[in-house]
């Protein structure tokens, strides 16, 4: 297969692009976060994108769904990227969808079909740390009736405050640090015992806080094999680091996309400062790195959709790569923007903070590297 | 089965039973590489047999059309014949400046007389070719290049001097820019084919930091080209230079991908080094080096498979193999400094046998040039400003 789009993939890109152009420019993630928006996201819009057929996109055909895979949603993740747009999306559409490949039927009948009408949003409820490091998990399931009782905390939940529905990472087993002894469970948002708190990180989203206070859930929550939710988790976290890198190579393609319409514009020393080569060798120098991560990226998908066990390796490469490229597109695009760069009612910085957000999210560049070399034997 | 896997397992079949096990493992040092010719050296019996073969079926272009020695391939067979010589470690059969840069121009611009003439031998490895580009005052600044040609009634007559000719001494012919107008910078210059045996073409190799000599400085007193040997029109010559040099771009961005087949930059330093009870690297900063450098390589792969592809499917930006070169060349050099750190004082080795002659510090130094030769990374970044970014006045 050619590591390039294939026609009906250029008329998803044709579709989705001049959407999020149109329907949530930055503008829009501006307005919700002058407006001091406490949901993370703008309901009207999402119902938008379960319209626009985004919602269930992942969801197989048998469960009513679009059926496409990880390509298609960069698509759209990048768009979302490019244009800063806050959206459960990637936890939503993504993740919790790839989670609910491995649960049940009842499951599955239950949440695929309010995911794809845009009518349930889910959160995925992993990280307990500020570095994402899904085999430590500490909060313990722990069997009680013929169910299981959950207590312990989440934190760095995006959407978790307002999620209808939570894959949650729980201890059914094993030691604090082993991938074995960990089971995935489906909570709903009312569980008695279950209280969230959302506070803002740097680039104005909504970051949640889950306290579970003994809360008591059926055996039916258990999403795949009890104890053996590290292959699920794994799936799950491919699906959605993939996305995340979709997502950073959009926010660094609108970052330099901006600075380079701003080296074309400024003028000092009364000539365009895009004329400087120092600015030039630069401004090239991050063409080429997006680019690489552009690949990087598109390969992982390739190899997620067609079930291809280098897929692995090449998520690690493609979410360590698009960290390393837009972090540095959006560092050298605040200082190529001089001053101005600096200014809140300037673009660009907001750019630089979801940048350093999404580099986070699901391990950073140095998590993926160190990976990568385990996988490889040194 | 589609008729593509059919093609991949009879080609996974056929490489199997006849690539000879010395042609599947990595190129040890310069004398290693089989580069044909008029004359030809092979380090081994096999390297011939391997030529043969290859050149038999028109692998050693094959996406070229068979009517002039190609293998008639179309892109995604092409690229299934790569994917599985890479799998098996397969040696490229032939390196040839000829397959890498004169040929993808004499497609484009060569009459049909040049193409009958030039490419089944190209393909063959029959006659090697070298790059007559560089003068003394024309380095970055090509097109200022002074080396003339003087009409004579159907001859041209070439006096001046190039630099930098690689492997001049050892090649059969050059194609050659040339100057043909004085008044004019750009469309004043002509693109010359000729056998380096005419009389007048001289060469003298210079020495280089790695202890080689693969290139020379080489001299044309009053040489005789007849002037059906121009390739393309008169005063055009520059548009086939660039092109080429798309090409010759796009060939030296592969040593980005590193040696096929060998073990990895990580596995060595272990190797070298050793390691932590739990596996890891015992020298933790040049392991979180070797990685990070390992992410860049591994998408600069991925790249280079989307550059290909997208080339072959004609939607590739024209300035995208200075990008190409730009990072591969960079992401070579990065390797060898990264292998010199595993090696230690062992890769600082010059004449041992046991370092085949130093050939790991030789192959160091040589790595230097990559970002030098086919126009260095600096006029890469500035291509890719003006003519991608349409950043102003580049
Ligand atoms: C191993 C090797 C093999 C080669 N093989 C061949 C061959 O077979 N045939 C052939 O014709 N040539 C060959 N070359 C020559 C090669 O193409 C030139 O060396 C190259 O184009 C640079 O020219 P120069 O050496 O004159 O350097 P210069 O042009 O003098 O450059 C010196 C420095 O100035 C920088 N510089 C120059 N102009 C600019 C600018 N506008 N903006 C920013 N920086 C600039 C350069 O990047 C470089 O760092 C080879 C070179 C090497 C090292």
């Amino acid at each position: 297969m050619p590591l390039f789009h294939t026609d009906d993939q250029a008329m998803l890109l044709d579709t989705a692009r001049p959407f999020l152009a149109e329907q949530a420019p930055v503008a829009h993630m501006r307005a919700l976060r002058d407006a001091d928006d406490r949901t993370g996201f703008d309901p009207a819009l999402w119902a938008r994108f379960a319209e626009m057929g985004f919602c269930g996109m992942l969801i197989d055909e048998a469960d009513g769904g679009l059926g496409l895979g990880a390509v298609e949603a960069g698509i759209v993740l990048e768009e979302i990227g490019r244009n800063l747009t806050p959206s459960p999306f990637l936890a939503t559409a993504v993740g919790a969808v790839t989670a609910l490949k491995g649960g049940s039927r009842d499951q599955r009948a239950r949440w695929l079909p309010r995911i794809a009408a845009g009518e349930a949003v889910a959160a995925l409820a992993i990280d307990e740390g500020g570095k994402h490091r899904p085999n430590r998990i500490a909060l313990t399931a722990a069997r009680s009736g013929n169910g299981f009782t959950l207590r312990g905390t989440k934190r760095f939940v995006a959407h978790g405050h307002v999620a209808d529905l939570l894959i949650v990472a729980a201890r059914t087993a094993g030691g604090s640090d082993e991938p074995d002894g960990i089971t995935l469970f489906a909570v709903d948002k009312g569980a008695a015992g279950l209280t969230a708190a959302a506070d803002r990180l740097a680039d104005a989203s909504l970051s949640a806080q889950l306290r579970f206070d003994d809360v008591q859930v059926d055996a039916d929550a258990v999403i795949g094999e009890l104890d053996g939710g590290w292959a699920g988790l794994t799936r799950t976290l491919d699906a959605v680091r993939t996305g995340a890198a979709s997502e950073l190579l959009g926010v660094g393609t609108g970052a330099m996309a901006r600075t380079t319409d701003y080296l074309q514009q400024r003028k000092q020393f009364g000539v365009a400062i895009g004329s400087f080569q120092a600015l030039q060798h630069r401004a090239a120098h991050l063409y080429s790195e997006l680019e690489i991560a552009r690949a990087a990226v598109l390969k992982a998908q390739q190899l997620l959709d067609a079930g291809d066990p280098a897929a692995e390796r090449a998520v690690m490469v493609a979410k360590a790569m698009a960290g390393l490229a837009t972090t540095l597109v959006v560092q050298e695009g605040v200082q190529m923007h001089g001053g101005i760069g600096m200014t809140d009612d300037y673009d660009i910085g907001f750019f630089m903070k979801r940048a350093r957000v999404l580099a986070e999210l699901f391990g950073d560049s140095d998590f993926h590297a160190d990976r990568l070399a385990r996988a490889s034997g040194y | 089965m589609s008729e593509l896997d059919d093609f991949r397992a009879e080609t996974r079949a056929w490489l199997e039973g006849n690539c000879p096990a010395e042609m599947r493992t990595p190129i040890r040092s310069d004398d290693d590489v089989c580069w044909g010719g008029r004359n030809p050296t092979f380090s081994s019996p096999e390297q011939k047999l391997w030529l043969d073969r290859m050149a038999e079926r028109g692998w050693t272009v094959p996406d070229w059309p068979r009517d002039y020695g190609g293998g008639g391939l179309s892109p995604a067979e092409s690229k299934a014949l790569r994917e599985e010589m890479a799998r098996l470690g397969c040696r490229s059969p032939l390196y040839s400046f000829g397959i890498s840069m004169l040929g993808p121009a004499l497609l484009k611009y060569g009459t049909e007389a040049q193409k009958q003439d030039h490419l089944p031998k190209i393909a063959r490895g029959q006659i090697r070719w070298c790059q007559g580009y560089s003068e003394p005052n024309a380095g970055s600044d090509l097109a200022s290049l002074a080396t003339s040609a003087e009409e004579d009634g159907d001859d041209f007559i070439v006096n001046g001097q190039k630099v930098w000719t690689s492997y001049a001494d050892k090649a059969d012919w050059i194609f050659c820019l040339v100057r043909t107008d004085k008044t004019v910078k750009q469309g004043g210059i002509s693109f010359l084919l000729f056998d380096m045996a005419s009389p007048g073409v001289s060469t003298r190799p210079i020495l280089l930091i790695s202890g080689y000599s693969p290139f020379c400085e080489t001299f044309f007193d009053d040489v005789r080209v007849p002037k059906a040997n121009l390739l393309g029109e008169r005063d055009k010559g520059w548009d086939v230079a660039k092109y080429l040099l798309g090409h010759e771009r796009e060939m030296i961005s592969a040593m980005g991908l590193g040696t096929g087949g060998g073990p990895s930059l990580g596995k060595i330093a272990v190797e070298a080094i050793g390691a932590e009870p739990d596996g890891r690297l015992d020298d933790p900063v040049l392991r979180a080096r070797i990685a990070l450098f390992e992410v860049r390589a591994a998408a600069f792969r991925a790249m280079s498979e989307r550059f290909l592809d997208e080339l072959k499917a004609k939607r590739t930006h024209p300035a995208q193999p200075s990008m190409m070169k730009y990072v591969g060349t960079e992401l070579n050099k990065q390797r060898h400094e990264l292998m010199m750190a595993a090696g230690g004082s062992d890769a600082l080795e010059w004449e041992s046998d046991r370092s085949h002659g130093g050939a790991g510090a030789r192959a160091w130094l040589r790595t230097k040039a990559n970002s030098i030769e086919g126009g260095t990374s600096e006029v890469q970044l500035n291509i890719i400003a003006k003519r991608i970014l349409a950043l102003p006045g580049a």
